[in-house]
């Protein structure tokens, strides 16, 4: 990029910054960036406490433990353990698409309820309450394979012992319950929750398993698990399908659409391929660790990175996957010519603004690069270090970026930097249709999906057409303006 | 005369229940009319002036009840020795739950269901140490405008005392809350009286009154009553009449307390005697390695 538009983009966040608090300004400057070509990383800091008043987009270690990690797992039921203030969102799961489940009817959303603390459990304790719902669960849904436990803010605040409840029940239903430290007040977002999650899922359905006897599973030379694919929209099965096409086998998928069995049988995999490092990127460790398995990270968005990944996977494997992928993307590029022909020269050239969790900034950026599109500017609520430099390899010099942005900060670079598109979240949604730019949800995809593999990427390709070529956007026109 | 809302804090064992409950009959003996709020998980704030080691607390009937809208005023209150009206608020077993939020639930749940109304006095007997908000409840806007700290020449009362002050102080300034006074619920330890005098006034308060030790509390305790009530012409019945005298003079004469920062307790238990200065040098030392 030219020397001067540079220039101007970083006049751009000095103007944003100009308006805060000096000391704010001075901590939000260190999150916001233009991005140098050859940089190491993004050069913003990262996973820090938001400023108070900032208005965060970020969620909370609760959100994250049970709303990414477990909340996803079908044959579980998810006991969101508290007041029913954040259980309200036990049934607001993301859609997490499961095939059957624990109510013996199939539907297309887990088991999630919550024990409703009352202000008798603060005072005496939430620990009989949770034994009664353990109870109930068992009675109701027979068919669970286990249950979780989530602490809301107040059982951390008294201390109440899920642990010793969990060990106890856990015992006498003969099936695991994993007990989730994830206070909402620990940390500074949700990426700590996934952390939380990622060790209770290694104590108390991994390591416990390791030496559990599994007849029912007998394991070949091309076995591969998914982890960090939630199943939002059906993701993993687009996903999955690529996998088995080239003569892997999927012996399960973490956690979307997940069951205790494939979680439980991950240190069996020959490779375990990551998705959303920064959700899941702590549980492949472990198991690499501990018992040898080693992990690939891959990207599924757009067929340059789909390509570029089904090598790489192949990589590992003998000639018979290799020439493997070499058929499956061969299979797919007429259907990817004809998706190009159709949308290309419908969003060739228009400018994208992201701000989204831990991965999808830099992951899906290809995919728009496919289609013509250019991401300007890019962020993430909660991502780490590591995941700032992973993205140097996706975006281009003079990209924006942005650290656990403000609502603030982000409409006002939309306004500057004018995208033909923004994608983000629900909370972003509606103010930035109402300054007059599209926008696609880049956390739930709208509610359309799945995005990821060859077969997602028609469907990415769809709706972002829809979004910026909807013709809503020409007829809008701000009341005073209509003298003109 | 008005509603008087007082409130003994003091470190757990020091006597405060006996003190609190002593008093309170002698007051009642005045004609006024009193209510005790027990604010201790054990709920024994009132067993001498019922008979009864514990009743059914506001919380453990509200846990049976469901929740403690179910309650009704008459369920809880129980009366005792010369009408005196008795509240236990309870709290969960040692170890879970939150007792501190329990103390805040009943107090306003006897607010709201008009258990103030038809008394002269509010008291309250809080457990041990101001552990968290919970039992800070009390001294908070609007409820007890003096609180009367039960304490000792021990060291660890006076420890207490400080931060009992320091509790008060953070909500003195945007309330109504002033210290009333140290009572001295006497251990015979050296110079007590002297150094309860010193702390008072380090506090920027009064001793108002020197409870001298007697065993007839012990005899009246077995017997689950006051002294008032087993033995009124005993000696030590006339302190607590003295003492229960000085407090109904009292309204409104609470001060701001000063507490002290550590090391200017530390200084003052060294006048006494009663702390010895640090030796440095022996600082870390483990037995084998130190010089004779």
């Amino acid at each position: 990029m030219e020397a001067e538009a540079k220039a101007a983009r970083r006049q751009m966040i000095a103007d944003v910054l100009a308006e805060y608090p000096p000391k704010t300004a001075k901590k939000r400057g260190k999150h916001l960036n233009v991005f140098n070509e050859g940089d190491t990383d993004c050069g913003v800091k990262s996973n820090i406490k938001s400023v108070p008043g900032v208005m965060t987009v970020r969620g909370c270690a609760y959100a994250g433990a049970k709303g990414v990690v477990w909340g996803p797992i079908k044959d579980m039921v998810h006991i969101s353990h508290g007041p029913v203030g954040c259980g309200q969102y036990s049934w607001g799961q993301r859609r997490n698409y499961v095939s059957g489940a624990v109510t013996g009817v199939n539907s297309w959303v887990v088991m999630q309820i919550t024990s409703d603390y009352q202000e008798k459990d603060i005072v005496f304790g939430g620990d009989k309450k949770l034994v009664k719902v353990i109870d109930e669960i068992e009675a109701m849904f027979p068919l669970n394979k286990g249950i979780s436990v989530m602490s809301e803010c107040p059982v951390g605040l008294i201390g109440d012992d899920i642990e010793s409840v969990a060990k106890r029940k856990s015992k006498e239903i003969g099936k695991p319950i994993a007990p989730v430290r994830c206070e909402g007040f620990r940390g500074v977002s949700q990426s700590l929750g996934h952390h939380i999650a990622n060790d209770v899922m290694r104590d108390f359905l991994i390591d416990p398993a390791a030496n559990k006897e599994d007849p029912s599973f007998e394991p070949g030379p091309y076995d591969v698990m998914i982890v960090g694919d939630y199943n939002i929209g059906g993701d993993a099965w687009a996903s999955r399908i690529l996998l088995e096409e080239m003569g892997l086998r999927v012996i399960g998928q973490w956690s979307g659409d997940a069951s205790v069995a494939e979680v439980e049988r991950g240190p069996k995999a020959k490779l375990n391929l990551i998705h959303c490092y920064r959700s899941m990127n702590y549980i492949c460790r472990h198991m690499e660790e501990k018992y040898g398995v080693p992990w690939l990270e891959f990207n599924f968005f757009g067929p340059t990175r789909i390509a570029k990944s089904l090598r790489a996977i192949a990589e590992q494997f003998d000639d018979k996957i290799k020439e493997g992928a070499e058929r499956v993307i061969a299979k797919y590029t007429p259907m990817i010519d004809a998706i190009l022909a159709k949308y290309k020269p419908r969003l060739e050239g228009k400018k994208i603004m992201l701000y989204v969790g831990g991965l999808r900034p830099r992951h899906v950026s290809d995919a728009y690069g496919d289609l013509g599109m250019e991401v300007i500017a890019t962020g993430y609520e909660f991502a780490h270090n590591d995941d700032y430099q992973r993205t140097t390899k996706y975006i281009k010099d003079g990209t924006v970026v942005y650290d656990d942005a403000s609502e603030f900060e982000l409409e006002r670079f939309a306004q500057a930097l004018k995208p033909d598109l923004v994608g983000s979240g629900i909370k972003e949604k509606y103010g930035t249709q109402k300054l007059g730019f599209p926008f696609r949800q880049m956390h739930s995809w709208d509610y359309s999906g799945p995005y990821h593999g060859y077969d997602g990427f028609a469907i990415f390709a769809r709706d972002m057409d829809l979004a910026i070529n909807n013709p809503v956007w020409g007829m809008t026109k701000a009341p005073w303006k209509k003298a003109e | 005369m008005g509603l008087r809302q007082i409130a003994f804090y003091g470190k757990g064992g020091i006597g405060k229940s006996t003190t609190s409950q002593n008093t309170l009959a002698a007051l009642a003996e005045l004609g006024r009319k009193i209510l005790i709020v027990g604010c201790d998980p054990k709920a024994d704030s009132t067993r001498l002036i019922l008979h009864a080691k514990a009743q059914n607390s506001v919380l453990s009937l509200a846990a049976e009840a469901g929740s403690i809208e179910d309650l009704e005023l008459e369920d809880v209150l129980k009366v005792g020795y010369r009408d005196i009206k008795c509240v236990e608020s309870g709290g969960p077993e040692p170890g879970v739950g939150c007792a501190g939020r329990g103390v805040i639930t009943s107090i306003n749940f006897l607010e709201e269901n008009g258990a103030y109304e038809g008394v002269d006095y509010v008291s309250y007997d809080v457990l041990g140490d101001v552990v968290c908000g919970g039992f800070a409840m009390p001294i908070r806007e609007n409820k007890a405008q003096e609180i009367y700290i039960v304490m000792s020449g021990e060291m660890m009362a006076l420890y207490a005392a400080n931060n009992i002050s320091r509790g008060i102080l953070k909500y003195a300034a945007n309330g109504t809350v002033r210290l009333g006074g140290l009572i001295c619920n006497s251990r015979m330890t050296d110079k007590e009286l002297d150094l309860s005098e010193a702390m008072a006034k380090k506090l920027g308060t009064q001793l108002i009154h020197f409870v001298p030790r007697d065993n007839v509390v012990q005899h009246a305790e077995l017997r689950r009553m006051t002294v008032l009530e087993y033995d009124p012409e005993c000696a030590q019945a006339e302190e607590y009449r003295k003492l229960a005298k000085k407090i109904d003079a009292n309204g409104g004469k609470g001060t701001i307390p000063t507490p002290v920062s550590m090391d200017e307790l530390e200084d003052m238990l060294m006048q006494f005697g009663i702390l010895k200065p640090d030796d440095e040098t022996i600082v870390g030392q483990a037995r084998n390695k130190a010089v004779a």
